[in-house]
């Protein structure tokens, strides 16, 4: 039996979505750039993704810039931000826990001058809105804080922080990296206080090397790649019409069961959480206290600490039986460079390397998640007797 | 502009009546090299020398970088070849010769002239003071140094004429074959692909063994081990590797007998089975890449402990290396990049935090006592389950 349950690292492409992309890269394979019907072919579906997105975040068109992926669209708000604003102040603020491809963009900044302030994180990977007011200045031209934590499955208050930040300096714009988030929660960025918003093709069933890059229309930009002057001179580069359309038919066809869908997640959340719960010597991370079925976290994610067991070492053992996760952390025994967001939210040192995420999508079973389980329950005791001493 | 290659040899050439063995093996041994090079190639044997032909269009720098992994060749000379239409025309040749290699010209030079074809018109010495006055004629700027020039142009005559005058150096060493094979025990680490490069280098050829311990290493670090056997195979021609299943031994090791003498032990069972394959497939030694003190394992006491099990003799070309003079060799070679991903092998996972670092034989040898009959059965089920990837 194979379960996979790494769909935050990235998921299986909607069948649909696969022979969409097939057709479009055997028939309708004109640059939709080129002036004659192949060319207007192929920007047909560059509109109607547009047109998709626009109608799931309730936003404008021409608001919609498609990118390679969540981490240039991250690269694409905070640089191209960073540059066009430079002018109205220097200051940035970011959380302690977000991906890679928002912290490094931010060390960038500051090795060519900026100044960033990272918000800490409470025990369950969210940050105190306080916080966030504290850090806000006059020269505070940009904020990104993530909306679904990667490893935790942590929410963050993305209303609540929007609202503040336009409260307190209407300048200031805000960025959230929805790429774990979209397609699990509903987030309409007019509505929350989001000018820009961050989201990747691959962790919904769609294709890799497509994402996308919302910017509200008053929001001053630069681009970060040069060329050709496609997408309204913001991003240059042929469009990727195969990856842009996969990825917006995969959106339409998770929007279409939602509500279904996202309950059901949660269930399956409640039901491997409960079973975990069974085990000796395991803690799940980032259950908010009183609410033990999962609820304020991320549908999806389930991060699990098992004392006396090496991430690594258990994530193969269960290899063995065909079940794919993720270690928490991504620690290699010679390099070990313990998670930022595990050790933010203060999880004590022999745990760090410990940690193991499964994350589930709409084709996750409860008949796989009893196979997990009894993986589990046979494998640990037997890894927990062989440790180094 | 070059069209072939003269190959020099060094130490095959005072091997006698084997000598035509040796050859034969370099030959061999430069065809595979070649067989990943853009291009064809012809490779013949003439007159105590080898020549590497290509048979039209080539990547010269592909073709010289593959020839320098050739363990056997002490250097490598790229040869102009040229029809026979005259004196007249082999003077201007050679003038353009000297043009094209030699931008700067203030250099002194000697032409030697080798008549192979005796039915050539002048005389070798004739043809070295003719085409040296051609020369002067044309670059004033030049001397004749006939002691110690700087340039040493060879002028062959054949039934086409060869023009050669640089040398590349080759790795030295002698052609992989020549030396029997023996069995490597290759980890993911930095010393033990280097330790098969240094006796490959000997002219023998190289199998492998790779220990790994699932769930507790992962399929990269295999993947790991299968790469740098690759990168060992670009010198010493295809490695056999053969992947182990360790884990059952470990874990019965790790059981039964003292923590810190869990890597001795370990390390023993490791010799006892490379040995077991080692003389099934015909190697005639074992090959590690141990060096003295570098880890506890590899104490001069330890090394008895780990040296006892095996009939086979163990080489460990690393013995007097420390560890920048080994890294240094990896990175020359190539493997250091591969060897420092940071994958754990199966040596590090259950180590002790303070490992016996002067074993004593006798202990370890009654610890070992402890294991009985039921190790014997997990070594037979480690053999029979062995994989065998072949790479190059």
């Amino acid at each position: 039996m194979e379960v996979y349950l790494d769909n935050s690292a990235t998921t299986r492409v909607f069948p649909e979505v696969a022979e969409l992309m097939i057709k479009i890269m055997c028939e309708d394979y004109g640059n939709p750039s080129s002036l004659h019907l192949k060319g207007v072919q192929a920007e047909q579906y560059l509109r109607r993704a547009k047109g998709s997105f626009a109608r799931l975040l309730k936003v404008d068109e021409k608001e919609i810039l498609f990118t390679s992926g969540g981490t240039e669209s991250d690269n694409m708000a905070l640089i191209g931000c960073a540059y066009a604003n430079r002018r109205r102040g220097n200051h940035l603020i970011t959380t302690a826990i977000e991906h890679p491809a928002i912290l490094n963009t931010m060390r960038y900044l500051e090795s060519v001058g900026y100044r960033v302030t990272y918000l800490p994180v409470d025990a369950y990977g969210r940050i105190a809105t306080e916080d966030l007011r504290r850090a806000m200045t006059q020269d505070t031209i940009l904020v990104s804080i993530m909306h679904t934590n990667n490893e935790i499955g942590a929410l963050q208050p993305i209303a609540e922080a929007g609202t503040l930040i336009k409260r307190m300096n209407p300048y200031t714009l805000f960025h959230v990296d929805a790429v774990q988030g979209f397609g699990k929660a509903k987030i309409y960025p007019k509505k929350m206080g989001i000018d820009l918003l961050s989201a990747s093709g691959h962790k919904i069933h769609g294709p890799k090397g497509v994402g996308l890059l919302y910017i509200g229309d008053k929001v001053k930009i630069q681009p970060i790649i040069y060329g050709g002057g496609q997408q309204r001179n913001l991003r240059s580069g042929t469009d990727n019409v195969p990856g842009i359309a996969g990825f917006a038919k995969a959106a339409e066809l998770l929007y279409e069961h939602y509500d279904d869908d996202v309950k059901r997640l949660y269930q399956c959340k409640k039901y491997f959480m409960d079973g975990i719960r069974r085990m000796e010597g395991v803690k799940i991370n980032g259950v908010l206290p009183g609410k033990p079925d999962g609820e304020g976290t991320a549908p999806h994610i389930v991060s699990v600490s098992v004392s006396g067991v090496r991430s690594e070492v258990l994530l193969h053992a269960l290899e063995e039986d065909g079940i794919y996760v993720s270690a928490g952390s991504a620690c290699a025994a010679r390099k070990p460079q313990p998670s930022t967001t595990l050790k933010a939210i203060g999880i004590e040192k022999p745990l760090l390397e410990s940690t193991i995420r499964f994350s589930f999508s709409v084709y996750t079973t409860v008949e796989e998640l009893d196979y997990t389980l009894q993986a589990m329950y046979d494998k640990i005791p037997m890894l927990r007797k062989y440790t180094r001493r | 502009m070059f069209t072939a290659f003269l190959i020099k040899y060094a130490e095959i050439g005072i091997k006698g009546k084997n000598r035509h063995l040796f050859e034969d093996a370099l030959m061999h041994q430069i065809k595979f090299a070649l067989k990943k090079c853009e291009g064809k190639f012809s490779i013949h044997k003439s007159q105590g020398r080898i020549y590497v032909e290509a048979q039209g269009e080539f990547d010269y720098d592909e073709t010289v970088k593959s020839l320098k992994n050739v363990f056997g060749i002490s250097g490598i000379c790229p040869v102009v070849y040229v029809e026979d239409e005259g004196f007249e025309k082999l003077c201007d040749t050679v003038v353009r010769y000297i043009a094209d290699v030699y931008p700067d010209r203030e250099k002194t030079f000697k032409v030697h002239a080798r008549r192979a074809r005796k039915d050539y018109p002048k005389e070798s010495m004739e043809i070295n003071a003719d085409l040296g006055e051609a020369i002067l004629n044309a670059y004033p700027e030049m001397s004749v140094d006939v002691h110690d020039p700087e340039i040493l142009l060879c002028v062959e005559i054949r039934e086409k004429i060869y023009l050669y005058s640089e040398t590349i150096p080759g790795p030295g060493g002698m052609p992989v074959g020549t030396g029997g094979k023996a069995m490597l025990l290759l980890s993911g680490g930095i010393d033990s692909p280097v330790a098969g490069y240094m006796i490959a280098k000997r002219g023998v050829k190289i199998d492998a063994v790779y220990f790994h311990a699932p769930p507790y290493t992962s399929e990269r670090a295999k993947q790991k081990v299968v790469d740098l056997a690759r990168i060992v195979s670009a010198y010493a021609g295809p490695v056999w590797l053969h992947v182990i299943n360790f884990t059952d031994i470990q874990l019965y090791i790790h059981e039964k007998c003292p923590h810190e003498e869990l890597t001795i032990i370990m390390r023993r069972y490791m010799m006892r089975i490379a040995e077991h394959i080692a003389m099934e497939t015909g190697c005639l030694g074992l090959i590690t890449g141990e060096s003295i003190g570098q880890v506890a394992s590899q104490t001069l006491n330890s090394l008895i402990a780990t040296n006892e099990v095996c009939e086979l003799p163990v080489y460990r070309p690393l013995i007097g290396f420390d560890k920048q003079e080994i890294v240094e060799v990896a990175q020359k070679i190539g493997t250091f990049e591969t060897s420092i991903l940071p994958y754990e092998d199966c040596c590090t996972i259950f180590v002790a935090k303070h490992p016996v670092t002067k074993p004593n034989v006798n202990i370890i040898r009654r610890h070992e006592h402890n294991l009985d009959e039921g190790i014997e059965e997990l070594v037979k089920t480690a053999l029979e389950t062995k994989e065998l990837i072949v790479a190059e």
